[in-house]
C-alpha cells in the first residue's frame, strides 16, 4: 500500500528524533541531515502534490481502523499545496539558519523538525482531535524556537505567546469536547455528516461549538482583536525562526477554511456559513490594523510582523468572501505572502547585523557595507511585501479584488485592500529610505568587502525566486487553486473518500 | 512578441548597464545607448503599417482564467508615445553622460532609467489593462529611485516618497477603476473595450470607475489638487526631470485619457471632472511658474500648466479638441526636454538655479542662450514655434466650448489669463537669465559646457522650428495617425497651418502675447506680493498634514492596542471566547437543557462538589499567597480523580492523580524563584473587569458543560467496547484507545512532552536566577537539607516503586495502568532520590544525560508504527499473540506494548530533565549565595 500520504507527516519526525540522539554528533553532519531531511520533504511534498492533483483525495486509516473510528490523515489538493508551501519555506529557513543561529542555543534542528512534523501533521490530519494534537506540538516546537538564543526581550515575548496559546489550546478542547458530545465522533468527514444532519435542539450547541473553534483558529491566524501576541513574538524570534513562522498563521487560516468548507459550508443546513458576518469584517479591520502597526514601526523586525498580521487579514478576506474565486486567490496568494514575509525577515536580520548597536531600529546610522546590494535586496523584498508590480503578491490582490467585486460588500473589501497597499507602500518607503538613504557615510576607511554576503543571502535570494516562480507560472499554479478551491467547497467528494458512500 | 521585445530590452539592459559599470564610467552610458538603440531597432519595423493605420496586437497566455495575459498593442498612439520615449530617451542619455560629475554612480544611473523606460513603454504598449496597471505601478517605483538618485539630499529623499506616494496612490485607485472597467466590460484588453464605449457610459457603475480612473490619471499628471509633488520631484538630477516631466512620467496620465477616450469620454461627469481638473491646473500652474525664483521650479509649475491644459483638451470630447491634445503632448515634450536640458546646463554652468543671481548669461553661453530662447519661445506660444500651432487650436477649442455654456466667456478669460502668465513666465526665463544686467555672486563663472552636450538641445530646438514652420509636412502624419487610434475612427478636418486668417483664436494669442508683456514689465510689485503670499496656498502642506495625520493615527491605534500587556491579551481571548459561544448559542431557539433524564444526587458527590467549589474559590481568594494557592488547586485536582473513580475511571484517575503529583512538585520548584506573596498589582476597575470577564467565562463553560451533559449521548465508542478485546487485544479499553486506536494521538503528545522537556532545558540552560534564602515569614530556607530518614527511606522505597512502575506498565494492556502512568510514577520515584539525598549524590549513581532516554522513547515508539509497513499495513497496525512460556503460563504480547515502552521512556525523560534542571537551578543558586555573601 501507499503511505505517500502520511510520509510528510513522519519523515520529519525520524528526522527530529534521529537529530535528537546525534545531539553530540559533528555539528557539520547534523546540518546536513537536517537539510537533507528537508530537502526530501520537498520531494515528498511534490510526489503529493502530483498525486492530489487531478482531484483524488487519500486517505489513511492509522493502525487500519476504519474512520471515523480510528485517526485517518486526508490529503486532497489543499492539504498538498500547504505541505508543500511549507516545505519549500524551511528549506530556506533553515539554510539561513546555517550560518551559526543554530549553534547558538541547544537543540535548534530537532525543533526545527518537530516542528515541520507538526506543521505537516496539523495540515494532513481528517480528526479534530488530532488537529488539537497537532495544534500542541506546532505549540511547543516554536516556543522552542522562538526562545532559540536566549535573552530578557525574547524570553518575555515567548511568554506571553505560550501562555496566550495555551488558552487557546484550552478552548479548543472545549470547543472539542461539545462537539464530540453531541455528535459522537471527532473524524472531520464523520462530524461534517453528523453537523449536516444535527437535531433542531442542538443546533446552538453545535453553533456554540463550531464558534469557539473559529475563536481558536483566529488566535492562530491572528485575526483582530486576537493578533495582538504576533509582532512581540515574531519580531523578537531569532530570523530563521521567525521566517519559519510566516507559515504559522496559515495554518489557523488553513483551519478554518477547512472547518468552515468541510463542516459548516453550503451543506450543513441550519448550521451552514456558520462564519458569514464574522470572518470578513474581521479580516478587513485586521488588514486596516495591521497596516496601520506597520506605519507606526519604529523596528524593521516590528514592521514585518505587523505585515504578517496585515497579509493574514487579506488572506482571510480571500476566505471570508467564501467563493471559489475568492478562495483560489487566497491561496494564490498564500504561498506567496509566506515567503516574502520570510525573505524580509531575512533580510531584516542580515540589515541589523550590519548595524552595530542601531540594529533595525529606524534610525539614521553609518552606511552599511554592501550599501547597494542590501538596499536593493530590501527593496525587491519590500515590493513584493507590498504587493506591488510585478511579483506575484500584486497578481493575489488582483485575484482577491476580482473575486471580491461579486460580493455584496465589494465597495468595502475594494477600498480595505487598495489602502492597505498604499499604507504599505508608504510605511515600507519610509523604512527603505530611513535605513538606506538617510545614512552617515561611513567615517574613515569603506567598509571592508564582505565575504560571504553571496552565501548569507542565498536563502533570501532563494525565497525571491520563489515569488518569481509563483508570478511566472501563475496560470497553471492559479487553476491548481481554482480546482482547490472548487474542490473544498464540495465537501462531499472529502466525505466519501474517508467514510464511503455507507452511513455509519 | 517582438513587442514584448521591446519592453523587455531595457530591462535587459538595465542589469547590464548596471554590471559593466563596474569596467569603467562610460561603459554604462553606451550600454544605455545601445539598448535604446536596439528597441528602437525593434520598433521601427512596425512603423509602416502602423501608419498604414493597422494596429498590431501580440499576446502571450499568462493567465487566461481571468482575462489577464501577456498582451501588446502597437498602434498610432502606441508608437507615438513610444517614438518619443525612445527618442527623447536617446537625447538624455547623451545629455546625462556629460551631465553627472565624477561623484555620481553612472551604472546605478543609467539602470534607473532604463528600468524607467522599459515601465513606461510598457504603459503605452499595454493592450490587458491589468498589465498597463502593472507597468504603470513600476514606473512609479522607477521614478522613486530617479528621483532620490542623490540620496544624501533630504529633498531628494522626500520628493521621491511623495512622488511615489501620491502617484501610488492614484495608481491603486486606478487599479480598482479597472475592475471595475473590466467587470463592465467583460474583459481587460483594449480592443474590447474600446469598441464597447456605449455600454460602458450607460452603466450603472460608470461614474465610480470613472473616477478612480481618472485619479490614476490625474495624480500621474499631476492634476491639481495633486500637482504638489511634482515640483518636489525637481530634486531629482536635471537629465531626469528632463525626462519624466517632459515625455515620460507625467505624460502617462495624458496618455490613459488618450487611450480611454473612445470607452470613457463624451459624458457630462466626464467633461466636468476633466476640464474643471485640467483648466484650474493651467491656470494654477501659469500663476506659480511666473513667482518660482528657480529655474527649474519655473518649469515644474509650466509642466503642471501644460499638462492642465491637454487635460482640459481631452475633456471638452471632441474630435478636434483630442487631435489638439494629441498634438500639444508632442509638441510639450518637445520644448519642455530642451528647456530642462538649457536649464541643466545653466545649473551645471553656473552653479546655482536661483533666477535672481543668474543673469545676463548672453554674454557667457550665447549658443546655449539661443537655444533657450527658441524653446522657451514656443513654450510661450510664439508664433514660427510648434507650441504656437496647438495652443492656438486650444484657443479655438475653447471658444467653441464656450460657445455652448452659459457662463462660457469665464472659460474664455481663465484660458487667456493662463496664456498670459505663460507668456510672462517665458519671457521671465529669457530676459532674467541671459540679459537683466551681470551675474550677482555666482560660485563660478559660466562658460559653454561641452560641445555633445548642446547636441540633445539642438535636435530638440531643430524640431520645434521644424515642426512650428512646416507642419504640414513634419508632424501631420504622425499627429493623423496617433489621432485615429485616440478616436478609434476617422479624424476630423484639421488645417496646420500657420495663418488661419483673422478669428478669436488669432485674437486671444495676440492678447496673451500682449498681457505677457506688460505683466512681465509690472513683475516687481508682484514678486513682492508673491513673497509675501508665499506658503499660503500650498497643497503640499495639505499632503503634509495628511501623513502626519497618517502617523499619527497609525501610532495611536497601535500603541493603544498593543500594550504589551498579557493580561490584556487574556482578557481579549476571554472576551472574544465568550462573545462567541453566546453569539452561537443564542442564535437559535433550542433550550439549554436537552432532554435527557439527570442522574440522582447523591451525598458522597455533593460532597465531593462542595469540596471542589471550596478549593476553587480558596484558590482565588488566596492567589497572592502563591504556596497556599498551589495546595488548593492541587485539591481541585484530587478531587477530579474522585469523580473518575466514580464514574469508573481507574485509569483516568491514575493518570490524574500522578500528573498532580508531578504538577504540583514542578510549581513548587518554580515558586522557589518567585516572591512569596505577591503584592496587589491591579486598581479596583480593572479587578471588577477581570472578575466580569471571569464569571462570564465560567458560566459560559458551565453553560456549555451542562447542554452538553443533558443531552442524548450517541457515539463512535460502542465501537471501541466492542473491538477492544477481539481487534485491539486488550481489555482496558482505554489503554488500547491510547495506544492502539489512537495512537497516534499519543505519538503526537509524547512529542509534546519531549518538546517540553527539551525546550525547559534549552531555555533553563544557561539561566541564572537568584534564589530566595528565607521564606515569607523570615525563617532560613531549609534546616536539614537532606534528613537522613526520608534519605533511608527512599532509597529502600526505590526498587519497590521502579517494580511498581514496571506492574503497570506491563499489565496497562488489560488491567488500569500503561506507559504514560508508569513513567510518571518513575519519575517521581527518582525525583524522591534528588530531594532526600541532593543532586550529587544521585548523579553519582544516575547520570542525568535524559536525552538518549526521550530520543529512543520516541524511536521506540516510532519505529513500532513503522513496523507495520514491513507487513504492508499503514502506519501504527498493532498485532497481538498469545504465548505460553514454562513457568509463566499463557500470557498475551501485543505489539502496542512495545509502543507504550516508548511512551514510557519519553515520560520518564521528559519528566525528569525538567525537574532535575528546575532543581538544579535551585541547587545552583543555593551554592552562589555564600560567595554574594562574602562581597
Amino acid at each position: 500500500m501507499s503511505h505517500l500520504a502520511i510520509a510528510p507527516v513522519l519523515l520529519p519526525l525520524l528526522a527530529g528524533i534521529l537529530l535528537l540522539l546525534l545531539r553530540h554528533g559533528d555539528i557539520r553532519l547534523r546540518r546536513a541531515l537536517s537539510v537533507a531531511a528537508v530537502v526530501a520533504e520537498i520531494g515528498l511534498a511534490v510526489a503529493l502534490l502530483l498525486a492530489v492533483s487531478g482531484g483524488e483525495i487519500l486517505v489513511y486509516a492509522l493502525g487500519d481502523w476504519p474512520a471515523p473510528y480510528g485517526i485517518v490523515l486526508v490529503a486532497d489538493r489543499l492539504s498538498a499545496w500547504l505541505v508543500l508551501t511549507t516545505a519549500l519555506l524551511a528549506l530556506f529557513a533553515l539554510l539561513h539558519a546555517l550560518r551559526g543561529i543554530d549553534v547558538a542555543g541547544r537543540h535548534f534542528h530537532v525543533l526545527f523538525q518537530l516542528q515541520l512534523f507538526g506543521l505537516a501533521g496539523a495540515f494532513l490530519t481528517g480528526d479534530l482531535f488530532n488537529l488539537f494534537v497537532f495544534f500542541e506540538v506546532l505549540l511547543l516546537a516554536s516556543y522552542g524556537l522562538m526562545l532559540h538564543g536566549g535573552g530578557r526581550a525574547r524570553t518575555r515575548a515567548g511568554l506571553h505567546y505560550v501562555v496566550l496559546n495555551l488558552a487557546g489550546s484550552t478552548l479548543f478542547l472545549f470547543a472539542v469536547g461539545t462537539l464530540y458530545g453531541v455528535t459522537g465522533t471527532l473524524n472531520m468527514a464523520d462530524l461534517a455528516r453528523q453537523v449536516a444532519a444535527v437535531p433542531a435542539d442542538n443546533v446552538p450547541v453545535v453553533r456554540a461549538a463550531g464558534l469557539l473553534l473559529f475563536g481558536v483558529f483566529a488566535l492562530k491566524a491572528a485575526l483582530l482583536p486576537l493578533h495582538l501576541w504576533l509582532p512581540a513574538a515574531y519580531a523578537q524570534a531569532s530570523a530563521p525562526a521567525a521566517a519559519l513562522f510566516a507559515i504559522m498563521t496559515k495554518v489557523g487560516a488553513y483551519a478554518i477554511l477547512r472547518v468552515s468548507t468541510l463542516m459548516f459550508g453550503a451543506g450543513a443546513g441550519p448550521l451552514a456559513d456558520l462564519l458569514g458576518g464574522w470572518l470578513l469584517p474581521l479580516a478587513l479591520a485586521t488588514l486596516v490594523v495591521g497596516m496601520l502597526g506597520a506605519v507606526a514601526s519604529t523596528r524593521l523586525r516590528a514592521q514585518v510582523a505587523y505585515l504578517v498580521v496585515a497579509s493574514a487579514g487579506s488572506l482571510l478576506t480571500a476566505f471570508g468572501l467564501n467563493t471559489a474565486d475568492s478562495i483560489a486567490a487566497g491561496l494564490y496568494y498564500l504561498p506567496h505572502t509566506t515567503f516574502a514575509a520570510a525573505a524580509l525577515f531575512l533580510i531584516s536580520d542580515a540589515i541589523a547585523g550590519r548595524r552595530g548597536e542601531l540594529a533595525d531600529r529606524f534610525e539614521p546610522g553609518p552606511a552599511l557595507p554592501a550599501h547597494a546590494l542590501l538596499g536593493g535586496l530590501f527593496f525587491v523584498a519590500a515590493v513584493a511585501m507590498a504587493g506591488l508590480p510585478p511579483l506575484s503578491g500584486f497578481l493575489g490582490k488582483f485575484l482577491l479584488l476580482r473575486a471580491a467585486l461579486d460580493h455584496p460588500w465589494w465597495p468595502w473589501v475594494l477600498g480595505t485592500v487598495l489602502a492597505g497597499s498604499l499604507l504599505g507602500l508608504i510605511a515600507l518607503a519610509r523604512s527603505g529610505s530611513l535605513l538606506f538613504y538617510r545614512a552617515r557615510p561611513a567615517e574613515g576607511a569603506p567598509p571592508p568587502r564582505q565575504a560571504g554576503l553571496t552565501a548569507e543571502l542565498a536563502p533570501f535570494a532563494g525565497l525571491l525566486l520563489l515569488g518569481v516562480g509563483l508570478t511566472v507560472a501563475a496560470g497553471p499554479l492559479s487553476d491548481y487553486a481554482r480546482a482547490t478551491a472548487e474542490q473544498i467547497l464540495q465537501p462531499y467528494h472529502y466525505v466519501h473518500a474517508v467514510l464511503g458512500g455507507g452511513e455509519r | 512578441m517582438s513587442l514584448g521585445l521591446v519592453v523587455l530590452i531595457p530591462y535587459l539592459g538595465a542589469v547590464l548597464a548596471a554590471w559593466v559599470a563596474r569596467f569603467g564610467r562610460l561603459h554604462s552610458a553606451w550600454v544605455a545607448a545601445l539598448v535604446a538603440g536596439l528597441a528602437l531597432a525593434w520598433l521601427l519595423p512596425h512603423a509602416p503599417t502602423t501608419f498604414a493605420g493597422a494596429t498590431v496586437v501580440q499576446r502571450l497566455a499568462w493567465l487566461p482564467a481571468v482575462g489577464l495575459d501577456l498582451a501588446f498593442r502597437l498602434d498610432g498612439l502606441a508608437l507615438l508615445f513610444a517614438l518619443l520615449i525612445l527618442g527623447i530617451g536617446l537625447l538624455i542619455i547623451l545629455y546625462a553622460r556629460y551631465y553627472l560629475s565624477e561623484r555620481d554612480s553612472m551604472g546605478r544611473f543609467y539602470a534607473y532609467l532604463l528600468l524607467f523606460m522599459g515601465a513606461m513603454l510598457g504603459i503605452v504598449l499595454s493592450e490587458n489593462l491589468i498589465q498597463l496597471f502593472l507597468f504603470w505601478e513600476l514606473t512609479s517605483l522607477a521614478s522613486f529611485l530617479l528621483i532620490s538618485y542623490w540620496q544624501g539630499r533630504e529633498e531628494a529623499r522626500n520628493g521621491a516618497r511623495m512622488a511615489l506616494a501620491v502617484t501610488g496612490a492614484g495608481g491603486l485607485a486606478m487599479l480598482g477603476g479597472f475592475l471595475l472597467l473590466g467587470e463592465i466590460a467583460g474583459s481587460y484588453e483594449l480592443s474590447v473595450i474600446l469598441a464597447s464605449g456605449d455600454a460602458i457610459r450607460a452603466h450603472p457603475l460608470y461614474v465610480p470607475m470613472l473616477v478612480l480612473v481618472l485619479l490614476g490619471a490625474l495624480t500621474k499628471s499631476a492634476q491639481f489638487p495633486f500637482h504638489f509633488w511634482l515640483p518636489h520631484a525637481m530634486a531629482a538630477p536635471t537629465p531626469v526631470s528632463a525626462y519624466l516631466h517632459s515625455a515620460t512620467m507625467v505624460k502617462a496620465g495624458v496618455f490613459l485619457l488618450a487611450r480611454l477616450f473612445p470607452a470613457l469620454s463624451g459624458t457630462p461627469e466626464w467633461a466636468w471632472l476633466l476640464i474643471l481638473a485640467g483648466g484650474f491646473t493651467l491656470l494654477l500652474g501659469a500663476f506659480f511658474a511666473l513667482f518660482k525664483h528657480d529655474l527649474k521650479g519655473l518649469l515644474a509649475y509650466s509642466t503642471i500648466s501644460h499638462l492642465g491644459l491637454i487635460t482640459l483638451l481631452f475633456g471638452m470630447g471632441t474630435g478636434l479638441a483630442a487631435v489638439a491634445g494629441v498634438f500639444h503632448i508632442i509638441n510639450h515634450a518637445i520644448f519642455k526636454a530642451g528647456l530642462f536640458m538649457a536649464a541643466g546646463i545653466i545649473d551645471h554652468e553656473c552653479g546655482t538655479r536661483d533666477m535672481r543671481r543668474i543673469n545676463g548669461l548672453w554674454k557667457y553661453m550665447p549658443h546655449t542662450a539661443t537655444l533657450a530662447m527658441v524653446a522657451a519661445a514656443s513654450m510661450a506660444g510664439v508664433p514660427l514655434f510648434n507650441g504656437f500651432l496647438s495652443k492656438e487650436m486650444f484657443f479655438a477649442e475653447s471658444v467653441h466650448l464656450s460657445a455652448g455654456l452659459t457662463h462660457g466667456w469665464l472659460l474664455l478669460v481663465a484660458v487667456v489669463l493662463a496664456g498670459v502668465f505663460a507668456v510672462a513666465y517665458s519671457l521671465r526665463f529669457i530676459h532674467d537669465v541671459f540679459f537683466n544686467g551681470e551675474p550677482v555672486d555666482l560660485p563660478r563663472t559660466p562658460h559653454e559646457p561641452p560641445r555633445w552636450m548642446k547636441v540633445p538641445v539642438e535636435v530638440l530646438v531643430a524640431l520645434c522650428l521644424l515642426v512650428g514652420i512646416l507642419p504640414a509636412v513634419t508632424v501631420e502624419p504622425v499627429l493623423a495617425m496617433a489621432a485615429a487610434s485616440v478616436l478609434q475612427g476617422p479624424v476630423p478636418p484639421h488645417d496646420l497651418a500657420l495663418w488661419h486668417g483673422f478669428n478669436p483664436a488669432l485674437l486671444m494669442s495676440i492678447l496673451a502675447l500682449a498681457g505677457g508683456l506688460l505683466l512681465y514689465a509690472a513683475r516687481k510689485p508682484l514678486f513682492v506680493l508673491a513673497d509675501r503670499w508665499q506658503g499660503r496656498l500650498d497643497a503640499r502642506a495639505l499632503y503634509q498634514r495628511l501623513l502626519q495625520g497618517l502617523f499619527a493615527l497609525a501610532g495611536g491605534v497601535t500603541r493603544a492596542l498593543d500594550i504589551g500587556s498579557l493580561q490584556r491579551l487574556i482578557a481579549l481571548f476571554v472576551a472574544s471566547a465568550v462573545l462567541l459561544g453566546a453569539a452561537g448559542f443564542l442564535g437559535g431557539e433550542a433550550p439549554l437543557t436537552g432532554g435527557r433524564a439527570l442522574l440522582p444526587v447523591d451525598g458522597v458527590s455533593l460532597l465531593a462538589t462542595l469540596g471542589l467549589l471550596a478549593a476553587s474559590l480558596g484558590a482565588v481568594a488566596l492567589h497572592r499567597r502563591r504556596l497556599a494557592a498551589l495546595i488548593l488547586t492541587g485539591a481541585v485536582g484530587l478531587v477530579v480523580s474522585l469523580v473518575f473513580i466514580k464514574f469508573s475511571a481507574p485509569d483516568l484517575a491514575l493518570t490524574q492523580l500522578s500528573v498532580e503529583v508531578v504538577t504540583v512538585v514542578l510549581l513548587l520548584l518554580a515558586l522557589y524563584f518567585l516572591p512569596q506573596r505577591t503584592p496587589a498589582e491591579s486598581g479596583l476597575a480593572r479587578r471588577g473587569r477581570d472578575a466580569l470577564l471571569a464569571l462570564a467565562a465560567g458560566g459560559g463553560a458551565a453553560a456549555l458543560a451542562w447542554a452538553v451533559l443533558t443531552r442524548p449521548y450517541e457515539s463512535i465508542a460502542p465501537y471501541f467496547l466492542a473491538q477492544s478485546v477481539p481487534e485491539g487485544g486488550g481489555r482496558n479499553v482505554v489503554n488500547v484507545i491510547l495506544v492502539d486506536f489512537r495512537g497516534f494521538d499519543t505519538l503526537g503528545e509524547i512529542t509534546v512532552l519531549a518538546l517540553a522537556g527539551l525546550g525547559i532545558y534549552a531555555m533553563l540552560e544557561r539561566l541564572q536566577l537568584p534564589g530566595p534564602d528565607r521564606d515569607a515569614e523570615g525563617r532560613p530556607w531549609d534546616w536539614d537539607t537532606h534528613p537522613a530518614i526520608m534519605a533511608s527511606l527512599t532509597r529502600l522505597l526505590l526498587p519497590l516503586a521502579l517494580l511498581t512502575s514496571v506492574f503497570i506498565l506491563l499489565r496497562g494492556h488489560n488491567l488500569p495502568g500503561g506507559g504514560f502512568i508508569a513513567g510518571l510514577v518513575t519519575a517521581v520515584a527518582l525525583i524522591m532520590q534528588y530531594l532526600a539525598n541532593g543532586a550529587a549524590w544521585t548523579h553519582a549513581r544516575l547520570p542525568p544525560n535524559l536525552h538518549p532516554v526521550i530520543g529512543w522513547g520516541l524511536a521506540v515508539a516510532t519505529g513500532t508504527g513503522l513496523a507495520s509497513w514491513a507487513y504492508d499495513h499503514p502506519f501504527l497496525t498493532s498485532t497481538f499473540g498469545h504465548f505460553d512460556w514454562p513457568l509463566v503460563g499463557e500470557f498475551e504480547l501485543a505489539s502496542a506494548m512495545v509502543f507504550d515502552l516508548g511512551v514510557y521512556l519519553v515520560v520518564v525523560g521528559s519528566t525528569l530533565l525538567i525537574l532535575i534542571y528546575l532543581g538544579l537551578m535551585h541547587g545552583a543558586s543555593h551554592v552562589l549565595r555564600p560567595d554574594e555573601e562574602a562581597r
